[in-house]
């Protein structure tokens, strides 16, 4: 039906406005390859500089090996800031996932005196700029002389996660149908088996997107990390640190591994997904 | 009772951390900007003097960053906008079952860690990079220009690390335009920007303000592409809260700054989203 009226109003549309109109439809598209080109060309240097023969300076194109593959480790500190910003990320994220998680079902599932003030205690983590952030804390540190180090470091980034996961997870319980918990509680589940086989699984998948974006905020931080962590070297930080220097190709393997793996892990995620939605 | 209850206890362990690690601390902060240098005292060591007048120094010695700080954050968001409008609208009405992967792959360069990616800039366009070469043999920029260590790397720095946190919020308010209301907005004779002007934008507006204050917020506190992509002339109020707090020991100006910026930032989001929600989103 559709298709005849747009086959019958073809006709009248002078052939400049049609060719303006193709055009105009297919920039977008042209736009939108230009843009992703924007995005992808410094992760594309820097996977093609992963693969360079280049000794201590990975600045010039020298030749090509699969040496820094082989051999991750192979410049001093690599590995250890790696390791150090892995610890700090799954630390960071499982308990910033289980306080937002927790708050996003308090702000999301019922209505309480304060919820407003709630949603702003949200925000404003959201809207301090991270160098502040960074700073106050490390002031707070420095005031009950704690030294900066691992577990500030750890404390830095909850801190910044846990908005995060709430936006998250409340977004995805925003979504869910009531009338299914109310389908449960009619089948006689009580309150606790509703929430554990109804309402848990629903959002499972929303907790664990948001455990994801914790993860990589806190795997990437390089501004809050700096302030708080004193003497411990991250992945980051050893980026920042030997740039005067020239950072080595092996810095440039991980991080390309590190794309590749989450690409893959969104990926496989969104198939299981579909395929559970079929 | 107990239903009363649950959501106080839900909220219970997170708030009492935000309270102790975030809330404290800002109060701490505010304590700290008003206090001086103990006379004869060690590097480092200072008194609380309700000296309020941190705040007018610090401003005015530092004035130049600060409105950089802001020209350049507003700049790298318009910008951002620009290129992530069409991409996310883009994403959301012309990829038909591609959506799902084009998002992924907004969010993906994320995951090469950001300081790589903003070297790399650095190196892609320097010296030994193939950019500056190509635009030198074609006349477009002459022999002693230089590309890094300008204003326009470190504003195109920051567009590019900040364009995810655009686009995504974007896309998120585009893709739930239904698609009919464009079609009968064309069906009463509006041309293609009518329709853009008077249907899409303001549909899409929530995606805009949330878009811009996260390209923002944090681009005017940042100062990491500054370091790497700029030069001494070019430092934001990112760098020099930075170096207050670890060359020169400064606490109560660095924490002056830190509130400016702070009161500044939620000044102007308060104002836009105040103009973008009386012009706009009514």
């Amino acid at each position: 039906m559709s298709q005849k009226i747009k086959d019958a109003t073809i006709p009248t549309i002078p052939l400049g406005a049609r060719i303006q109109r193709w055009i105009g439809r297919n920039l977008i598209r042209i736009y939108a390859i230009f843009a992703f080109t924007y995005l992808f060309i410094p992760v594309a240097y820097t996977f093609a500089f992963s693969f360079n023969d280049s000794g201590k300076s990975n600045l010039i194109w020298k030749g090509f090996t699969f040496g820094n593959w082989q051999n991750p480790c192979g410049a001093p500190e690599v590995c250890s800031a790696l390791g150090n910003s892995i610890k700090i990320g799954f630390l960071a994220t499982f308990f910033s996932t289980i306080l937002g998680t927790m708050i996003a079902f308090a702000i999301g599932r019922h209505k309480f005196k304060g919820r407003s003030t709630s949603n702003l205690l949200i925000f404003l983590p959201m809207a301090t700029p991270e160098i502040v952030m960074g700073a106050s804390l490390l002031s707070l540190f420095l005031v009950f002389k704690i030294n900066p180090g691992f577990w500030p470091t750890v404390i830095a980034h909850i801190v910044f996660c846990i908005s995060f996961v709430v936006v998250t997870v409340k977004a995805r319980i925003a979504s869910l149908d009531p009338r299914l918990e109310q389908a449960a509680m009619d089948l006689y589940a009580n309150e606790f088996e509703t929430f554990r086989r109804v309402t848990l699984p629903l959002v499972a998948p929303g907790i664990a997107g948001a455990a994801l974006l914790a993860f990589s905020l806190s795997f990437d931080d390089f501004i809050i990390t700096n302030f708080n962590s004193g003497t411990l070297t991250t992945f980051p930080k050893f980026i920042y640190v030997s740039a005067a220097r020239g950072i080595p190709a092996q810095a440039n393997v991980i991080g390309s591994a590190m794309f590749f793996l989450a690409l893959t892990i969104v990926i496989v995620g969104q198939l299981v997904n579909r395929r559970k939605v079929r | 009772m107990g239903k009363i209850r649950t959501p106080y206890l839900l909220l219970l362990p997170g708030f009492g951390f935000l309270f102790t690690f975030f809330i404290l601390p800002i109060i701490n902060l505010a304590q700290t900007s008003t206090q001086t240098r103990v006379a004869g005292g060690d590097t480092g060591e200072y008194e609380q003097t309700l000296r309020f007048a941190n705040y007018l120094d610090a401003f005015v010695e530092n004035k130049e960053q600060f409105g950089r700080s802001f020209l350049f954050a507003t700049i790298a968001t318009v910008l951002a906008l620009a290129i992530a409008y069409p991409l996310a609208y883009a994403i959301a009405f012309k990829a038909g079952k591609y959506k799902n992967l084009l998002l992924v792959l907004v969010v993906a360069p994320f995951f090469t860690s950001f300081l790589l990616r903003t070297i790399a800039w650095k190196q892609i366009l320097g010296e030994e990079g193939f950019v500056v070469p190509t635009l030198r043999s074609l006349g477009i920029i002459s022999e002693s220009t230089t590309l890094t260590s300008t204003s326009f790397a470190v504003v195109m720095g920051m567009t590019y690390n900040f364009l995810p946190f655009m686009t995504l919020p974007l896309y998120a308010s585009i893709d739930r335009i239904d698609p009919r209301t464009l079609e009968a907005s064309g069906d009463l004779y509006a041309n293609g920007l009518t329709t853009f002007r008077r249907v899409t934008l303001p549909l899409s507006m929530p995606g805009v303000v949330a878009g811009t204050l996260l390209t923002f917020i944090p681009a005017a506190g940042d100062y990491v592409n500054a370091a790497i992509l700029g030069n001494p002339n070019t430092k934001m109020l990112g760098n020099v809260i930075e170096s207050r707090y670890f060359k020169i020991v400064d606490y109560p100006t660095a924490a002056a700054l830190s509130f400016t910026l702070m009161a500044a930032i939620l000044i102007l989001v308060t104002l836009y989203i105040r103009k973008a929600g009386t012009e706009e989103l009514v």
